[in-house]
Protein backbone atom coordinates (compact mmCIF):
# COMPACT_ATOMS: atom_id res chain seq x y z
CA UNK A 1 0.00 0.00 0.00
CA UNK A 2 1.37 3.41 -0.89
CA UNK A 3 0.62 6.69 0.80
CA UNK A 4 -1.25 9.16 -1.38
CA UNK A 5 0.92 11.83 -2.93
CA UNK A 6 0.62 15.19 -1.25
CA UNK A 7 0.69 18.57 -2.86
CA UNK A 8 -0.79 17.58 -6.20
CA UNK A 9 -4.08 19.37 -5.66
CA UNK A 10 -4.57 22.81 -7.25
CA UNK A 11 -7.76 24.08 -5.61
CA UNK A 12 -8.42 27.71 -6.53
CA UNK A 13 -9.39 29.00 -3.06
CA UNK A 14 -6.67 30.61 -0.92
CA UNK A 15 -6.99 30.11 2.82
CA UNK A 16 -6.04 33.61 3.97
CA UNK A 17 -8.57 35.25 1.65
CA UNK A 18 -11.29 32.79 2.65
CA UNK A 19 -10.73 33.40 6.37
CA UNK A 20 -10.43 37.18 5.94
CA UNK A 21 -13.72 37.22 3.96
CA UNK A 22 -15.48 35.17 6.60
CA UNK A 23 -14.23 37.16 9.56
CA UNK A 24 -14.93 40.54 7.95
CA UNK A 25 -18.57 39.89 8.79
CA UNK A 26 -18.12 38.05 12.09
CA UNK A 27 -19.71 40.73 14.27
CA UNK A 28 -19.33 39.63 17.90
CA UNK A 29 -18.79 35.96 17.02
CA UNK A 30 -16.34 33.95 19.10
CA UNK A 31 -13.67 32.23 17.02
CA UNK A 32 -11.80 29.09 18.05
CA UNK A 33 -8.86 28.31 15.76
CA UNK A 34 -7.22 24.90 15.46
CA UNK A 35 -3.46 24.74 15.89
CA UNK A 36 -1.11 25.57 13.03
CA UNK A 37 -2.15 27.28 9.82
CA UNK A 38 -5.79 27.98 10.83
CA UNK A 39 -4.54 29.87 13.91
CA UNK A 40 -2.17 31.89 11.73
CA UNK A 41 -4.96 32.54 9.17
CA UNK A 42 -7.36 33.78 11.85
CA UNK A 43 -4.66 36.00 13.33
CA UNK A 44 -3.73 37.37 9.90
CA UNK A 45 -7.35 38.47 9.52
CA UNK A 46 -6.96 40.52 12.71
CA UNK A 47 -6.16 39.44 16.25
CA UNK A 48 -9.04 39.88 18.68
CA UNK A 49 -9.82 39.08 22.33
CA UNK A 50 -12.76 37.10 20.93
CA UNK A 51 -10.33 34.70 19.20
CA UNK A 52 -9.08 31.62 20.99
CA UNK A 53 -6.27 30.19 18.87
CA UNK A 54 -4.89 26.84 19.98
CA UNK A 55 -1.17 26.07 19.97
CA UNK A 56 -1.61 22.42 20.93
CA UNK A 57 -4.19 19.95 22.27
CA UNK A 58 -4.68 18.71 18.71
CA UNK A 59 -8.22 17.45 18.20
CA UNK A 60 -9.71 19.85 20.76
CA UNK A 61 -10.91 22.69 18.53
CA UNK A 62 -14.45 21.36 18.05
CA UNK A 63 -14.92 20.28 21.69
CA UNK A 64 -13.68 23.68 22.86
CA UNK A 65 -16.03 25.48 20.48
CA UNK A 66 -18.85 23.24 21.63
CA UNK A 67 -18.30 24.06 25.31
CA UNK A 68 -18.24 27.78 24.44
CA UNK A 69 -21.36 27.51 22.30
CA UNK A 70 -23.27 25.75 25.09
CA UNK A 71 -22.12 28.35 27.62
CA UNK A 72 -22.95 31.30 25.35
CA UNK A 73 -26.06 30.32 23.37
CA UNK A 74 -26.68 33.86 22.13
CA UNK A 75 -23.26 34.23 20.52
CA UNK A 76 -22.20 32.73 17.22
CA UNK A 77 -19.24 30.41 17.75
CA UNK A 78 -17.05 29.65 14.74
CA UNK A 79 -14.52 26.86 14.91
CA UNK A 80 -11.95 27.30 12.15
CA UNK A 81 -9.60 24.36 11.89
CA UNK A 82 -7.68 22.16 9.46
CA UNK A 83 -8.31 18.71 8.03
CA UNK A 84 -5.55 17.08 10.10
CA UNK A 85 -6.78 18.60 13.37
CA UNK A 86 -10.39 17.66 12.56
CA UNK A 87 -9.46 14.07 11.75
CA UNK A 88 -7.67 13.68 15.08
CA UNK A 89 -10.89 14.46 16.96
CA UNK A 90 -13.44 13.35 14.37
CA UNK A 91 -15.73 11.78 17.00
CA UNK A 92 -16.40 15.29 18.32
CA UNK A 93 -18.68 15.84 15.32
CA UNK A 94 -21.03 13.21 16.74
CA UNK A 95 -20.88 14.88 20.15
CA UNK A 96 -21.60 18.30 18.62
CA UNK A 97 -24.55 16.85 16.71
CA UNK A 98 -25.89 15.27 19.89
CA UNK A 99 -25.52 18.46 21.94
CA UNK A 100 -27.03 20.40 19.01
CA UNK A 101 -26.19 24.02 19.83
CA UNK A 102 -27.75 26.09 17.03
CA UNK A 103 -25.02 28.76 17.36
CA UNK A 104 -22.07 26.51 16.42
CA UNK A 105 -20.51 26.46 12.95
CA UNK A 106 -17.38 24.49 12.08
CA UNK A 107 -15.15 25.42 9.16
CA UNK A 108 -12.51 22.94 8.02
CA UNK A 109 -9.84 24.46 5.78
CA UNK A 110 -8.97 21.28 3.91
CA UNK A 111 -5.71 21.37 1.98
CA UNK A 112 -5.38 17.58 2.21
CA UNK A 113 -2.01 17.95 3.94
CA UNK A 114 -0.31 18.36 7.32
CA UNK A 115 1.07 21.81 6.50
CA UNK A 116 3.08 22.34 9.68
CA UNK A 117 5.13 19.17 9.30
CA UNK A 118 6.03 19.19 5.63
CA UNK A 119 2.76 18.79 3.74
CA UNK A 120 2.43 15.05 4.20
CA UNK A 121 -0.91 13.86 2.86
CA UNK A 122 -3.85 13.61 5.25
CA UNK A 123 -6.58 11.01 4.78
CA UNK A 124 -8.68 13.55 2.84
CA UNK A 125 -6.09 13.35 0.03
CA UNK A 126 -7.06 9.71 -0.33
CA UNK A 127 -10.75 10.52 -0.38
CA UNK A 128 -11.88 10.69 3.25
CA UNK A 129 -14.86 13.06 3.12
CA UNK A 130 -15.17 15.14 6.31
CA UNK A 131 -18.45 16.77 5.22
CA UNK A 132 -19.99 13.33 4.61
CA UNK A 133 -18.81 12.24 8.06
CA UNK A 134 -20.37 15.38 9.54
CA UNK A 135 -23.67 14.70 7.79
CA UNK A 136 -23.65 11.09 8.92
CA UNK A 137 -22.85 12.21 12.48
CA UNK A 138 -26.09 14.18 12.44
CA UNK A 139 -25.01 17.78 11.95
CA UNK A 140 -27.86 20.00 10.74
CA UNK A 141 -25.94 20.97 7.62
CA UNK A 142 -22.62 19.74 6.29
CA UNK A 143 -21.14 20.57 2.91
CA UNK A 144 -17.94 20.90 0.91
CA UNK A 145 -17.09 23.87 -1.28
CA UNK A 146 -14.10 24.13 -3.56
CA UNK A 147 -14.52 27.34 -5.56
CA UNK A 148 -15.61 30.98 -5.31
CA UNK A 149 -19.22 30.32 -6.22
CA UNK A 150 -19.52 27.61 -3.59
CA UNK A 151 -17.83 29.72 -0.95
CA UNK A 152 -20.11 32.67 -1.70
CA UNK A 153 -23.14 30.54 -0.81
CA UNK A 154 -21.47 28.83 2.14
CA UNK A 155 -20.28 32.07 3.72
CA UNK A 156 -23.79 33.17 4.60
CA UNK A 157 -24.61 29.73 5.97
CA UNK A 158 -21.45 29.65 8.13
CA UNK A 159 -22.19 33.06 9.62
CA UNK A 160 -25.93 32.81 10.15
CA UNK A 161 -27.59 29.42 9.53
CA UNK A 162 -28.86 27.53 12.59
CA UNK A 163 -26.43 24.74 13.38
CA UNK A 164 -24.58 22.83 14.41
CA UNK A 165 -23.18 22.85 10.90
CA UNK A 166 -19.95 22.17 9.11
CA UNK A 167 -18.38 23.50 5.94
CA UNK A 168 -15.28 21.93 4.44
CA UNK A 169 -13.48 24.46 2.27
CA UNK A 170 -10.96 22.92 -0.08
CA UNK A 171 -7.95 25.23 -0.20
CA UNK A 172 -4.65 25.25 -2.04
CA UNK A 173 -1.41 24.18 -0.38
CA UNK A 174 0.63 27.35 0.17
CA UNK A 175 3.68 28.47 2.09
CA UNK A 176 2.58 31.67 3.83
CA UNK A 177 4.22 34.08 6.25
CA UNK A 178 3.55 33.12 9.87
CA UNK A 179 1.23 35.54 11.65
CA UNK A 180 1.35 34.39 15.25
CA UNK A 181 -1.20 35.03 17.99
CA UNK A 182 -0.11 35.38 21.63
CA UNK A 183 1.21 32.01 22.79
CA UNK A 184 0.66 32.55 26.49
CA UNK A 185 -2.48 30.56 27.30
CA UNK A 186 -3.22 32.69 30.35
CA UNK A 187 -3.26 35.83 28.17
CA UNK A 188 -5.62 34.17 25.70
CA UNK A 189 -7.83 33.00 28.56
CA UNK A 190 -7.97 36.32 30.38
CA UNK A 191 -8.64 38.47 27.34
CA UNK A 192 -11.55 36.29 26.21
CA UNK A 193 -13.08 36.09 29.70
CA UNK A 194 -12.72 39.87 30.07
CA UNK A 195 -14.30 40.52 26.68
CA UNK A 196 -17.28 38.39 27.68
CA UNK A 197 -17.83 40.19 31.00
CA UNK A 198 -20.04 42.93 29.54
CA UNK B 1 -23.52 -6.92 37.25
CA UNK B 2 -22.11 -4.75 39.98
CA UNK B 3 -22.17 -5.90 43.59
CA UNK B 4 -21.64 -3.21 46.22
CA UNK B 5 -19.02 -4.25 48.75
CA UNK B 6 -19.57 -1.37 51.17
CA UNK B 7 -22.77 -0.67 53.08
CA UNK B 8 -25.39 0.96 50.90
CA UNK B 9 -24.82 4.68 50.66
CA UNK B 10 -26.09 7.18 48.18
CA UNK B 11 -22.67 8.67 47.55
CA UNK B 12 -23.65 9.60 43.96
CA UNK B 13 -26.41 11.77 45.46
CA UNK B 14 -23.84 13.41 47.75
CA UNK B 15 -21.63 14.21 44.76
CA UNK B 16 -24.61 15.50 42.79
CA UNK B 17 -25.49 17.84 45.67
CA UNK B 18 -21.92 19.15 45.68
CA UNK B 19 -22.15 19.84 41.92
CA UNK B 20 -25.44 21.72 42.45
CA UNK B 21 -24.05 23.72 45.37
CA UNK B 22 -21.14 24.85 43.19
CA UNK B 23 -23.31 25.77 40.18
CA UNK B 24 -21.81 23.17 37.88
CA UNK B 25 -23.65 23.37 34.55
CA UNK B 26 -21.81 21.24 31.97
CA UNK B 27 -21.38 17.60 32.98
CA UNK B 28 -19.42 15.66 30.39
CA UNK B 29 -19.08 11.91 30.65
CA UNK B 30 -18.19 8.66 29.03
CA UNK B 31 -20.80 6.22 30.31
CA UNK B 32 -19.59 4.17 33.24
CA UNK B 33 -21.39 1.77 35.57
CA UNK B 34 -19.75 3.36 38.62
CA UNK B 35 -21.04 6.80 37.64
CA UNK B 36 -24.43 5.63 36.39
CA UNK B 37 -26.52 7.04 39.24
CA UNK B 38 -24.68 10.37 39.22
CA UNK B 39 -25.17 10.59 35.45
CA UNK B 40 -28.91 9.98 35.92
CA UNK B 41 -29.20 12.69 38.55
CA UNK B 42 -27.41 15.15 36.27
CA UNK B 43 -29.47 14.18 33.20
CA UNK B 44 -32.65 14.72 35.20
CA UNK B 45 -31.60 18.21 36.26
CA UNK B 46 -32.83 20.87 33.81
CA UNK B 47 -30.19 23.29 35.11
CA UNK B 48 -27.43 20.97 33.88
CA UNK B 49 -26.24 19.92 30.44
CA UNK B 50 -25.22 16.27 30.78
CA UNK B 51 -23.34 15.38 27.63
CA UNK B 52 -21.95 11.99 26.62
CA UNK B 53 -18.64 12.06 24.75
CA UNK B 54 -17.13 9.64 22.25
CA UNK B 55 -13.82 9.78 24.14
CA UNK B 56 -12.73 11.38 27.42
CA UNK B 57 -10.31 13.57 25.45
CA UNK B 58 -13.21 15.67 24.22
CA UNK B 59 -14.07 16.56 27.79
CA UNK B 60 -10.89 18.56 28.36
CA UNK B 61 -11.57 20.84 25.39
CA UNK B 62 -15.27 21.00 26.18
CA UNK B 63 -14.71 22.11 29.76
CA UNK B 64 -12.09 24.63 28.64
CA UNK B 65 -14.64 26.19 26.29
CA UNK B 66 -17.33 26.01 28.96
CA UNK B 67 -15.25 27.91 31.48
CA UNK B 68 -14.04 30.47 28.93
CA UNK B 69 -17.71 31.11 28.25
CA UNK B 70 -18.56 31.37 31.94
CA UNK B 71 -19.90 27.87 32.70
CA UNK B 72 -18.54 25.54 35.35
CA UNK B 73 -18.11 21.93 34.37
CA UNK B 74 -16.99 18.51 35.48
CA UNK B 75 -15.80 15.42 33.59
CA UNK B 76 -16.82 11.92 34.68
CA UNK B 77 -14.77 8.94 33.54
CA UNK B 78 -13.34 5.57 34.43
CA UNK B 79 -9.62 5.20 35.15
CA UNK B 80 -9.07 3.82 31.64
CA UNK B 81 -10.08 7.27 30.34
CA UNK B 82 -7.24 9.03 32.12
CA UNK B 83 -4.75 7.72 29.59
CA UNK B 84 -6.87 8.95 26.72
CA UNK B 85 -6.65 12.53 28.00
CA UNK B 86 -2.93 12.99 28.58
CA UNK B 87 -2.04 15.37 25.74
CA UNK B 88 -5.28 17.34 26.13
CA UNK B 89 -4.40 18.06 29.76
CA UNK B 90 -1.85 20.53 28.37
CA UNK B 91 -4.76 22.84 27.55
CA UNK B 92 -5.83 23.11 31.21
CA UNK B 93 -2.24 23.41 32.34
CA UNK B 94 -0.96 26.02 29.86
CA UNK B 95 -4.10 28.17 30.11
CA UNK B 96 -4.41 27.60 33.88
CA UNK B 97 -8.02 26.58 33.62
CA UNK B 98 -9.98 25.09 36.50
CA UNK B 99 -10.60 21.40 35.89
CA UNK B 100 -12.35 18.74 37.93
CA UNK B 101 -12.29 15.08 36.94
CA UNK B 102 -14.31 12.45 38.79
CA UNK B 103 -12.63 9.14 38.11
CA UNK B 104 -14.10 5.79 39.10
CA UNK B 105 -11.28 3.33 39.63
CA UNK B 106 -10.86 -0.06 38.00
CA UNK B 107 -7.96 -2.44 38.38
CA UNK B 108 -7.97 -2.32 42.18
CA UNK B 109 -8.80 -4.96 44.83
CA UNK B 110 -11.29 -7.44 43.45
CA UNK B 111 -10.87 -6.52 39.76
CA UNK B 112 -11.65 -9.46 37.54
CA UNK B 113 -10.48 -7.98 34.25
CA UNK B 114 -6.67 -7.85 34.13
CA UNK B 115 -6.76 -5.44 31.19
CA UNK B 116 -7.98 -2.75 33.61
CA UNK B 117 -4.92 -3.08 35.82
CA UNK B 118 -2.31 -1.00 33.94
CA UNK B 119 -4.39 2.20 33.90
CA UNK B 120 -5.88 1.47 37.32
CA UNK B 121 -2.44 1.20 38.91
CA UNK B 122 -0.99 4.18 37.11
CA UNK B 123 -3.81 6.72 36.97
CA UNK B 124 -2.78 8.70 40.06
CA UNK B 125 0.87 8.86 38.97
CA UNK B 126 0.02 9.85 35.41
CA UNK B 127 -2.35 12.55 36.60
CA UNK B 128 0.28 13.95 38.94
CA UNK B 129 2.86 13.95 36.15
CA UNK B 130 0.39 15.81 33.92
CA UNK B 131 -0.14 18.49 36.57
CA UNK B 132 -3.52 17.26 37.80
CA UNK B 133 -3.71 16.76 41.56
CA UNK B 134 -5.16 13.35 42.45
CA UNK B 135 -7.37 13.07 45.55
CA UNK B 136 -8.58 9.65 46.72
CA UNK B 137 -11.99 8.70 48.02
CA UNK B 138 -11.71 5.36 49.82
CA UNK B 139 -15.01 5.47 51.70
CA UNK B 140 -18.45 6.27 50.31
CA UNK B 141 -19.16 8.65 53.18
CA UNK B 142 -16.25 10.89 52.12
CA UNK B 143 -17.28 11.28 48.47
CA UNK B 144 -19.55 14.32 48.73
CA UNK B 145 -17.25 16.36 50.96
CA UNK B 146 -14.16 15.54 48.90
CA UNK B 147 -15.84 16.62 45.66
CA UNK B 148 -17.17 19.79 47.30
CA UNK B 149 -13.71 20.70 48.56
CA UNK B 150 -12.16 19.93 45.17
CA UNK B 151 -14.71 22.12 43.37
CA UNK B 152 -14.17 24.95 45.81
CA UNK B 153 -10.44 24.88 45.23
CA UNK B 154 -10.55 24.23 41.49
CA UNK B 155 -12.67 27.32 40.89
CA UNK B 156 -11.07 29.53 43.52
CA UNK B 157 -7.48 28.85 42.46
CA UNK B 158 -7.86 27.68 38.84
CA UNK B 159 -6.54 24.28 39.90
CA UNK B 160 -6.79 21.00 38.05
CA UNK B 161 -7.94 18.22 40.38
CA UNK B 162 -8.98 14.60 39.89
CA UNK B 163 -11.06 12.82 42.53
CA UNK B 164 -10.33 9.10 42.29
CA UNK B 165 -13.18 6.99 43.67
CA UNK B 166 -11.91 3.63 44.90
CA UNK B 167 -13.24 0.49 43.32
CA UNK B 168 -14.39 -0.76 46.73
CA UNK B 169 -16.74 2.24 46.93
CA UNK B 170 -18.24 1.50 43.53
CA UNK B 171 -18.47 -2.28 43.65
CA UNK B 172 -16.87 -5.06 41.67
CA UNK B 173 -17.94 -5.99 38.14
CA UNK B 174 -18.54 -9.72 38.42
CA UNK B 175 -18.59 -11.26 34.90
CA UNK B 176 -20.63 -14.16 36.39
CA UNK B 177 -22.72 -15.80 33.70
Amino acid sequence: MTAPAAGKQQYPLRRRAVVADLLAERGDSLVVAGLGAPAWDVTAAGDSPLNFPLWGAMGSAVPLGLGLALARPRRRVLVITGDGEMLMGIGALATAALAAPTNLAIVVLDNEAYGETGNQATHTAAGADIAAIGAAAGLVWSRTVADDAGFEVARHQILTAPGPGLCVIKVRIEQLPLVLPPRDGVVLRDRLRAALQD
Amino acid sequence: MTTPVTPASDWPRDIYRALCAHQVRQVAYVPDAGHSRLIEYCRDDPAMIALPLTTEEEGIGLLAGAWLGGDRGVLLMQSSGVGNCINQFSLARVCRLPLLLLVTMRGEDGERNPWQEPMGRNSAGLLETAGIEPLRVDAAAAAGATVAAALERAYRESSAIAVLIAQRVIGIKSFDQ
